[in-house]
């Protein structure tokens, strides 16, 4: 029963709640039952709470007998990538140098869903700090592919993806700095959507780089996301970057097609290093979405071939300076044997970061310094200017832009680590977004020969998501990926 | 060359903390002197995941400090944060103002010795300040403690040009200063709590020259008179420098309060890279006209325009002008009770003399006054008509300010009232005069020094009551004067 049940959608499973053809503590069950199957391979969890899960699954059961759900969503129960701030739960951020902190607050997306009467099932691996695309910069373990346990799941919300993909989990948050929720979700057959700058809350999300920060859901189906995205799409007053727009309704007109979208096609996403397979199950993709009546326009992104460094200049200047309170005083893990207040921070933190983190911290540090700022901060910042005006133009003649989500499909663990510029490629299609604080969405398109998932990306305008969800669903429809069983 | 062939250039950097009940970026109190840690919470602390959102009042304080001080308040400023690593700094930055401050180019006029001077204020931004490190004796050994109720709390920093070139126009521009900020209503003007503080960059160059010379960095000049003794140790220290063919380097000084002389914290070479950029949590801070204008409308009279107000309209000197005006409350009280009195003189005398005499005493603030400007202007009127003497009429505002009870209650249960009635006072006189027979012929032989002894003798029987005046007019009526 454990795997039919964990097999659900969300809203499936929301429907089956209603009806009362199952109980959310059933629900939990089968998904701790699974975690507990599957998880030893897959090693998504880094803490699985489930007494909490448990205790939250019985309120919500005691909620549906009453009437009286909070949510569409009550008594689902997801996990959460461990960079949002749970209270009483600890939080470590995949490092070693936050070990045995546990908050005194919950972020506001996790007090949405507790909110909206989810069980929250644990935390969830991630790179270090959400810095790297394979999980690998985890000072913990790597988290495996379920689709091939030999191969990475992306970074750095790869422990959100493969928890979703190996069924562990119905849905799950991440974050995508530059493309930290559609890459891994490219890389495992599952939906992630990184929402346009300041639609969901970055309070207590502990930061990577500021400005290019986003919570977003990630879930099996287009129809679970839109749920999802709409439980923590909202206005906070405690992040002044936080938009003051309304919650959108992404699920009416979900299934409206696409019948009459112009959507732009950018040639420099469509460049030399790309995977065959990859560029080959795009191209059909792009006929099928034609055939459901969307035109396909030819665009130009010129500058996107400055993206990569641009993004690598100002998210490791912002790293540099948000990493700083991580200094041994007042929280986390602090250095035993140092002896005055400099050995203090240089040994608290020398111990406690990893190799990643440490390097973009210098990179960040580097790129601040008297001297060298305004070759390189300031010169990003104008390059950010062009590449945003690059999106302007082209939503001034398209819809929506596709691309891949990722040049290549999941690569084997311990291939790139040691070749960071390599590892920084994956991420070269999906970083111009949060250069420009776009929505972006990664939806299955398609398997390789050898049963890799292979991604593919839209883009919108400003607080377009609900139509790019539309355009997914459409593509989603045609095919049902997701009922596809995974190997793991 | 000797120290008087040099001139001194000082410009001061001044921190002003805002009177906001909370802190800039979070809603936790700034109430001094609370139990460390107290007032902090997880945004203050620099907890993982937190996110500043800006107290409006702060803004509201700065364009008012700004407009006072006629500056330019810019529509659109920018956050940054200053980075650096320290146990009392909690995000390992500050959140600060930068390049794009919020407000620019203003003056305040200071008096001199010769003359009227205006000052160039350079700009005027906003700040978080830090928390306080404890090397405390109660800690254990090598143990150091960090108290963070501090952390957060609004600054606004006013830096002025170098324009001052004394050690007394750097004190004159900082108490005027002190002065607008306290009547604006948004500090204190404390400096024993570290509300109101200053930097001072001096240099000294050859007189005559008009290029600056090395400038340091004087801090912890938390009184009036450090300030002055600070800025003439330093500017002699560094003519020494010049004067033994040495080069003044560029550097932070600390002045030593024990021992009056400033020494080097810390110099060019350590000094911090703080790697500025703009913070990313905070969009643009942006002043609408709409605030600039209710702020522009709602300023004070300030201290200057209110003393030379309080010359031509009340006729005062300008002495009694500048102590009256030197604080709003006093100056406001003060106008109050000259609406109750013909002579604005000899009200100031009563405010400058048994007034503040009994504030001082009593430690009365004079918000706590208990009695009304009503009741003082019925004070001075019964001196004026005599019917209290002067000396009397101190003690009756003595149980005024203890009580608020009615000048006239007072005098009629004291029994303070003068006689000024004719013939009661001609008896005492020829009474006086009869039993005195003796010395009446010695002064109307020439002995006018007996006159005095007259006079006493009258008081006396009256119990001291008797209308001086009146008692002068019939004694040199009967003597035949
Ligand atoms: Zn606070």
């Amino acid at each position: 029963m454990s795997s039919t049940l964990t097999d659900l959608s969300m809203l499936e499973l929301g429907a089956k709640l209603a009806a009362r053809e199952v109980s959310s503590v059933e629900a939990t069950r089968a998904s701790l039952a699974r975690i507990a199957q599957v998880d030893p391979k897959v090693r998504a969890f880094l803490r699985v709470d489930e007494a909490g899960a448990l205790k939250a699954a019985e309120a919500s059961d005691a909620r549906r007998q009453a009437g009286s759900p909070l949510s569409a969503l009550d008594g689902v129960p997801v996990g959460l990538k461990d960079i949002f701030l749970t209270e009483g739960l600890e939080t470590t951020c995949g490092s070693r140098l936050l070990e045995g902190f546990v908050p005194p607050y919950d972020a506001t997306v996790v007090r949405l869903l507790k909110e909206a009467g989810l069980p929250l099932l644990g935390k969830l691996n991630m790179d270090e700090f959400a810095m790297g695309s394979s999980n690998e910069s985890s000072a913990y373990f790597p988290t495996h592919n379920p689709w091939d346990l030999t191969r990475t799941p992306g970074g750095s919300s790869g422990g959100s993806a493969a928890a979703v993909a190996a069924r562990e989990v119905f849905g799950a948050l991440g974050t995508d700095t530059g493309g930290s929720i559609r890459q891994p979700a490219g890389f495992t057959n599952t939906v992630g959507l990184k929402p346009t700058y300041g639609r969901v809350s970055r309070y207590g999300v502990i930061a990577y780089a500021s400005s290019l920060d986003q919570p977003g859901p990630m879930a099996r189906t287009v129809g679970d996301t839109a749920a999802l995205f709409q439980l923590i799409a909202r206005h906070d007053p405690l992040d002044s970057t936080s938009a003051d727009v309304e919650t959108p309704d992404c699920l009416t007109g979900l299934e409206d097609g696409v019948r009459g979208l112009r959507l732009g096609v950018p040639r420099e996403y469509f460049s030399d290093g790309m995977d065959p397979e990859v560029a080959g199950t795009l191209r059909a993709s792009l006929e099928e979405l034609e055939k459901l009546g969307a035109t396909l326009v030819d665009i130009s992104l010129p500058h996107t071939k400055y993206a990569l460094a641009t993004y690598y200049l100002l998210a490791s200047s912002e790293a540099s300076s948000n990493l700083a309170r991580y200094d041994g005083i007042r929280y986390g893990q602090r250095a035993k044997d140092a002896r005055g207040l400099k050995e203090l921070y240089t040994q608290t933190r020398g111990q406690g970061f990893g190799a990643e983190v440490k390097l973009r911290i210098m990179l960040g540090t580097y790129a601040l310094s008297a001297g060298y700022y305004d070759a390189y901060y300031l010169r990003a910042q104008k390059v950010r200017t062009l590449i945003r005006e690059d999106f302007t133009r082209a939503f001034g003649q398209v819809d929506a832009i596709v691309s891949p989500t990722s040049p290549v499909p999941a690569f084997k663990l311990g291939d790139k680590v040691g070749d960071p510029l390599s590892m920084y490629l994956m991420d070269v299609y999906t970083l111009p977004c949060n250069l420009a604080g776009l929505p972006g969405l990664s939806v299955p398109c398609g398997f390789t020969q050898g049963g890799l998932p292979v991604g593919m990306q839209l883009l919108g305008r400003p607080f377009d998501e609900a139509r790019l969800l539309r355009i997914a669903r459409a593509f989603e429809r045609e095919h049902d990926f997701f009922r596809r069983a995974v190997p793991v | 060359m000797p120290l008087s062939d040099f001139q001194t250039v000082i410009g001061l950097e001044v921190h002003a903390q805002l009177l906001t009940q909370s802190k800039i970026f979070c809603g936790c109190s700034t109430a001094f002197g609370a139990e460390p840690n107290h007032h902090t919470c997880p945004v203050c602390l620099g907890m993982p995941g937190v996110l500043p959102v800006l107290n409006q009042r702060v803004v509201e304080y700065a364009v008012r400090a700004g407009l006072a001080l006629g500056c330019s308040v810019k529509p659109t400023s920018v956050w940054s944060r200053k980075n650096y690593f320290y146990p009392d700094l909690p995000k390992g930055y500050q959140i600060t103002q930068y390049d794009q401050p919020i407000c620019e180019w203003g003056e305040l006029v200071i008096d001199t010795p010769s003359g009227e001077k205006t000052v160039r204020v350079r700009r005027i931004h906003l700040e978080e300040d830090a928390g306080k490190s404890v090397h405390d004796a109660s800690a254990s050994a090598g143990q150091s403690l960090v108290d963070l109720n501090r952390a957060g709390v609004p600054l606004m920093e006013i830096v002025s040009e170098p324009d001052l070139r004394d050690a007394d126009e750097a004190v004159e521009y900082l108490k005027a200063l002190r002065d607008v900020l306290v009547y604006l209503g948004v500090n204190d003007g404390n400096l024993e709590e570290g509300s109101f503080r200053c930097d001072a960059n001096v240099s000294v160059m050859p007189k005559g020259s008009t290029t600056y010379g090395q400038r340091c960095e004087l801090k912890n000049l938390n009184s009036f008179r450090f300030l002055k003794q600070a800025i003439e140790y330093e500017a002699a220290r560094q003519v020494d420098v010049l004067e033994s063919g040495g080069k003044v380097q560029q550097e932070t000084r600390l002045w030593d309060v024990n021992k009056g002389v400033t020494r080097s914290m810390r110099s060019k070479e350590d000094a911090h890279d703080y790697r500025y950029f703009p913070e990313p949590d905070l969009p643009p801070l942006r002043v609408s006209d709409a605030l600039r204008d209710s702020q522009r409308q709602s300023l004070p009279e300030l201290p200057r325009a209110k003393r030379t107000r309080f010359i031509s309209e009340y006729g005062l000197p300008a002495y009694d002008a500048r102590i009256l005006t030197a604080e709003r409350p006093l100056a406001d009280f003060f106008e109050a009770c000259a609406a109750h009195v013909s002579d604005a003189k000899k009200l100031s005398n009563w405010f400058l003399g048994e007034l503040s005499r009994l504030l001082k005493e009593e430690g009365t603030p004079l918000s706590a006054l208990r009695f009304t400007p009503a009741q003082l202007g019925e004070l001075l009127a019964t001196v004026e008509k005599g019917t209290v003497s002067a000396n009397a009429a101190k003690d009756v505002l003595g149980e005024m300010f203890r009580t608020g009870r009615a000048p006239a209650d007072i005098i009629a249960e004291k029994g303070l009232a003068q006689v000024s009635d004719v013939g009661a006072v001609e008896a005492v006189v020829d009474d006086i005069l009869a039993k005195n027979a003796g010395e009446v012929e010695k002064y109307k032989a020439g002995k006018k020094s007996v006159y005095g002894f007259f006079v006493g003798q009258v008081m006396k029987a009256m119990k001291g009551k008797g209308n001086p005046g009146l008692v002068n007019e019939l004694l040199k009526k009967k003597l035949g004067d």
